[in-house]
């Protein structure tokens, strides 16, 4: 393709460039808006029909680290709005630095993910053979009187469910699916937006972003802070629907 | 370029010559309101609210995400153009949340009903 510099022969300004980029980016989130609505929509329909089941599920996530991983993905997106000033303002070295940054908090929830993803598997929580909504009840060795009383209440709990929802195993399955879908989802754009960095780190490094051209910046700084907004969603739903008792 | 083609690529050109630069300030502000926005759901998901649980869970991630698409997007700065596109997104999402689960709410749908309305039928 024919261009100039920085500007594509289809274009008359760097202006009108960016511009188009822009939006052709903000037309591509509509698309992930609805990609992801189908999720959320597949997920309010069965909370509606197995309340207690999602609640269970639920309740066995790590809010602590659920709450970590909400407020690492926030700061993510601020250093990634950050790396756009910077660029908009022309601080070349800073561009970097706020790219690298973002990359590396990104890598500390894809870390933490791992973590947590990690548990559901120790605890049999994986939608198959394996899975057994009683197996932490059943096997937790508490130590202190505090975890015996704990482990009293999950059991008491875990006996309420069973008596509104005789088939809570299958649902709570249900509820793990989705949790696994979506966080999966979710993961996954992460992991391209960490590519998409790489890509950006690479060509900042070699100053190519200035205040006249750092179109780049801005429209993986869009695709960022969308799936951090699919984050902000996504926590409540998951982590917080029945923690209240 | 020809005619019409040009005309729209000066309409274009001109209506964005000057780009809105958003200080550190408001993105430290934003950054600290999505930090107490986080801190309130995890707090009002720990209180008893009722049915109201989730509409307050849903009213603060709301208000987060539209934040970080004003400031962090910069909506707020953006041509019309581009805020049509945000509306449009809205829209269709509830749409598609709406009808669905309208359809949903006025439908005899338990697999178990379907299984057993089956079963009548062969018979």
């Amino acid at each position: 393709m024919h261009r100039t510099g920085e500007l594509y022969g289809q274009f008359q300004t760097l202006e009108q460039q960016k511009e188009s980029s822009t939006l052709g980016m903000w037309i591509f989130l509509v698309t992930e808006v609805l990609f992801f609505g189908g999720m959320f929509l597949t997920y309010t329909i069965n909370r509606h029909d197995y309340f207690t089941a999602f609640g269970i599920g639920s309740n066995t996530l790590d809010i602590r680290l659920g709450t970590i991983n909400t407020a690492v993905l926030i700061m993510s997106s601020l250093t990634m709005a950050m790396a756009v000033w910077s660029a908009q303002v022309g601080k070349k070295q800073l561009v970097t630095g706020f790219l690298i940054a973002t990359l590396a908090l990104g890598s500390v929830f894809l870390g933490i993910k791992v973590v947590e993803y990690k548990q559901k598997f120790d605890h049999h929580l994986i939608p198959g053979r394996g899975f057994d909504v009683w197996y932490l009840v059943d096997n937790a060795q508490p130590q202190t009187e505090i975890e015996r009383k704990q482990l009293a209440d999950e059991r008491e709990e875990l006996h309420k469910a069973t008596l509104t929802d005789p088939d809570i195993q299958s649902h709570a399955q249900l509820y793990f699916s989705l949790y696994f879908a979506m966080t999966g989802l979710h993961a996954l754009h992460m992991i391209v937006g960490a590519g998409l960095l790489i890509w950006l780190i690479k060509v900042s490094l070699r100053g190519r972003f200035t205040p006249k051209y750092n179109t780049p910046v801005e429209i993986v700084g869009l695709y960022w802070h969308f799936v951090d907004i699919v984050w902000i969603y996504l926590f409540p739903l998951l982590y917080l629907i029945d923690r209240h008792r | 370029m020809t005619g019409i083609a040009r005309k729209w690529g000066e309409s274009i050109a001109v209506a964005e010559h000057s780009e809105h630069i958003v200080s550190p300030v408001v993105y430290m502000g934003i950054f600290l309101a999505l930090l107490v926005g986080t801190g309130l759901t995890v707090w009002a998901a720990f209180q008893n609210f009722g049915p109201f649980n989730i509409v307050i869970a849903l009213g603060i991630a709301s208000i987060k995400a539209t934040l970080v698409v004003l400031y962090f997007m910069h909506a707020r700065y953006s041509p019309k153009r581009t805020q049509l596109v945000i509306v449009c997104a809205i829209f269709w999402l509830a749409i598609m949340l709406s009808l669905t689960l309208a359809d949903y709410q006025t439908r005899n749908r338990r697999l178990s009903h379907l299984v057993s309305a089956a079963a009548i039928y062969r018979t």
